[in-house]
């Protein structure tokens, strides 16, 4: 049975078993609900629970070992000289009879082990498939007469319904939780496998990046400096041209909507300005690359300057545009969220409109305003179409930002973008690239929301 | 319709009222919060406005100050003369009248700034000393007036919202009487703070009274009879009876003021 059709059939035996959970309940209770603990409904889930939590539970386990199971059953029914190959080999006999077992056994394409450890593969395929099924649908029924026999007035069964519920809960948040990590772990071993190759202070401090490493051994020119200075300084260049276009634009704007526009006009702009915060980055990208990039080198040649190409001005400039409704909408919600009582006092004392935004509102916003100005930096460090398309692959050593620099999100673009084998430095340097860059992102944003918290305590 | 005629002492030697108002009706938007209040303010005396909530008595507070002119959709019409002047007439520059006329509000709202910059934020937008010791006298002078001084002295750095409810509302009419007004407003000064922290503050009422000309607005009719000399009953929009407040609490003249006062209804 498929498992598309064994989950159906599983998630509607439970909803059977509700049903004749709460039929139990109000059977045992004489029709006289008010005898019962919890109501009918509850004892249904208990029962649809008694169902389903066991059956799914083998199901879960089934899928996770099933592939492990199997290989090592295949390989135990190999002949001896095949079962004794050294390790490598033997995965690749392997994957070549598991891709005969799932492309169809044809006769005669492949060699006589293949053949047999693809049929032997696909029968316990087949069996375990059939073994999972029976299984399931025998728990299911289990669980439902347990279920059934545990119902009295007296089960507490709104309480049972509800602890596990809770865990159920419980679990998907440490899903979520334990993916993060994973994904931190794998960083941060791929990176400990770079920094074997080149030392940590090597990355952090070197002032050459040129990750392209020799592939033989007789290969020139190719030698692979892997100094994180440039890309990092490149990084941080457009970062600051971003912000620099960024935060008055966003901050003059917010204080606009929030303090002078009239209720329309705030109505319009405010969905307006968020409507740039829904372009796909990657229409920016091709926007910073085909069409301010050329403005600005055709108007810098205009001005006797010697503007790249792909230069650090043009990234920046329209990340900063990006960026915009991130600040805007931030501060928007810190300033409207000053207190009335403040303005209403400062006009009280006869000062005027823009003395009280200046003098007072801002004060009071700014912990808030600083915040959301350091979540929209971390977004901007971590910001990659734009820069793969306009800002380039040369990783200068410059604050000129005329000319072409990269980015720590671009050197890992190239470094991992086509086929690539994963235990050079230069796929690897990706690695140690992303887990520096997560960790320049976390210190900022533990900190903006630190400052955020810090601002809301005092107010609500 | 300014009404340009100074008004001068009568007969009898009364000074003249120092806010004079006829006919003032206000609207939010098609909603009319106030019918043809006319009410005269005596000057450095205490004049409270009582009545049950939503009677227009914070809504007449506003218009003395134009702190109306905020809302939107409001519209004020009549007359109100501070010293014989329209203060709605086109010529009159809302930051100068604010200027004489100060306002302390329901809930203390100290600025997020030290003590000092609160009480120094109105000297400076009006730039009403020249050099730092003049304003640092004139802290200090207005902290000593609205009575914080004493326990504030050695924080003046301190931020205006480290300290206690009584004290930041002390601290919010010591930042209104730094700006020299002649009119003081208080809208329900003391709904937000304990009994001990309102005794204070209405101890302070009377000793401003000698400077200021003060106007309040209060639930607690106790506090009414307290601290001012003049109480007004507002019902419904309407200015219902106005008097001196011994007469309004011993024997009003009308039945809805009775009934108020009593405790009958509001």
């Amino acid at each position: 049975m498929p498992l598309s059709i064994l989950i159906a059939v599983l998630l509607t035996a439970s909803a059977f078993a509700f049903y004749l959970g709460r039929g139990r309940a109000v059977a045992v209770a004489g029709g006289h609900v008010r005898n019962l603990h919890s109501l009918p409904s509850h004892y249904g889930a208990y029962v649809a629970l008694w169902c389903a939590l066991p059956a799914f539970g083998i199901l879960a386990f089934w899928l996770v070992v099933e592939p492990a199971a199997i290989e090592s059953f295949v390989v135990a029914g190999l002949p001896p000289e095949a079962a004794n190959l050294p390790p490598d080999r033997l995965a690749l006999l392997l994957n070549d009879i598991r891709n005969l077992a799932d492309r169809g056994l044809v006769a005669g394409s492949g060699d006589q082990t293949v053949m047999a450890g693809a049929e032997h593969y696909l029968s316990l395929q087949r069996l375990g498939s059939t073994a999972l099924t029976v299984i399931a649908i025998v728990l299911a029924m289990a669980g439902v007469a347990v279920g059934w026999r545990f119902v009295s007035p007296e089960l507490r069964a709104r309480n049972s319904v509800e602890r596990t519920i809770t865990a159920i809960l419980v679990a998907s948040s440490t899903i979520a939780i334990f993916t993060t990590i994973g994904i931190v772990l794998s960083l941060l071993f791929e990176a400990a496998r770079f920094f074997n190759t080149v030392p940590v202070t090597e990355f952090l401090f070197g002032l050459e990046w040129s990750p392209q490493t020799a592939i033989r051994e007789d290969q020139v020119g190719a030698s692979g400096k892997f100094g994180a200075v440039p890309i990092f300084a490149g990084t941080m260049l457009i970062s600051a041209i971003a912000m620099t276009v960024a935060v008055p634009i966003g901050l003059l704007s917010a204080i606009y909507m929030a303090e002078y526009a009239a209720p329309r006009v705030r109505s319009v702009i405010k969905p307006l300005l968020e409507i740039l915060a829904g372009i796909p980055t990657v229409v920016y990208g091709f926007f910073a690359a085909l069409t301010v990039a050329p403005f600005l080198r055709d108007n810098g040649s205009l001005l006797g300057l010697d503007v790249a190409s792909e230069s650090a001005l043009a990234a920046g400039l329209v990340m900063g545009i990006m960026i915009v409704p991130f600040v805007s909408s931030i501060s928007d919600d810190v300033i409207t969220a000053v207190p009335k009582s403040l303005r209403e006092g400062s006009l009280g004392l006869g000062a005027t409109k823009s003395e009280t935004i200046k003098k007072v509102v801002l004060p009071a916003a700014l912990p808030g305003i600083v915040g959301g100005i350091l979540l929209a930096v971390s977004r901007a460090i971590g910001e990659t179409m734009i820069v793969v398309m306009a800002a380039g692959l040369a990783a200068n050593l410059t604050a000129n930002p005329l000319q072409a620099v990269t980015t720590v999100t671009v050197q890992i673009v190239t470094l991992l973008v086509g086929d690539q084998e994963f235990d050079s430095p230069k796929t690897l340097a990706a690695f140690a690239l992303g887990l520096t860059l997560f960790c320049v992102t976390l210190v900022l944003n533990v900190y903006a929301l630190f400052i955020v918290r810090k601002y809301r305590e005092k107010y609500d | 319709m300014a009404a340009l005629e100074m008004t001068t002492p009568d007969a009898a030697g009364n000074r003249p009222p120092k806010f004079s108002t006829k006919n003032v009706n206000v609207f939010y938007g098609e909603k009319q919060a106030l019918f043809d209040v006319e009410l005269d303010i005596v000057e450095n005396q205490v004049t409270s406005l009582i009545g049950p909530s939503g009677c227009g008595k914070s809504t007449y507070l506003r218009c003395l100050n134009r702190m109306n002119d905020v809302v939107e959709e409001c519209r004020v019409d009549g007359s109100i003369l501070l010293d014989g002047h329209n203060i709605y007439d086109r010529s009159v520059d809302v930051v100068q009248l604010r200027a004489e006329v100060g306002m302390v509000f329901q809930k203390p709202n100290p600025f997020p700034k030290s003590i000092f910059d609160n009480v120094a934020y109105g000297p400076r937008i009006h730039g009403l000393t020249s050099n730092r010791a003049e304003l640092v006298e004139l802290v200090e002078s207005s902290l000593i007036r609205a009575g914080l001084y004493e326990e504030v002295k050695d924080r003046l750095d301190n931020p205006g919202t480290s300290l206690s409810g009584g004290q930041q509302q002390r601290l919010c009419i010591a930042r209104a009487i730094a700006v020299q007004p002649e009119v003081i407003l208080m809208d329900e000064p003391c709904s937000a703070l304990d009994p001990i922290a309102t005794a204070r503050i209405e101890e302070l009422i009377d000793e401003l009274r000698e400077n200021f000309t003060i106007i309040i607005v209060t639930h607690s009719m106790q506090q009414a009879a307290r601290v001012s000399q003049r109480t007004a009953f507002f019902h419904l929009g309407k200015l219902v009876e106005v008097g001196d407040t011994e007469m309004i609490f011993t024997t009003p003249q009308d039945q809805r003021t009775q009934d108020y006062i009593t405790g009958r209804f509001g």
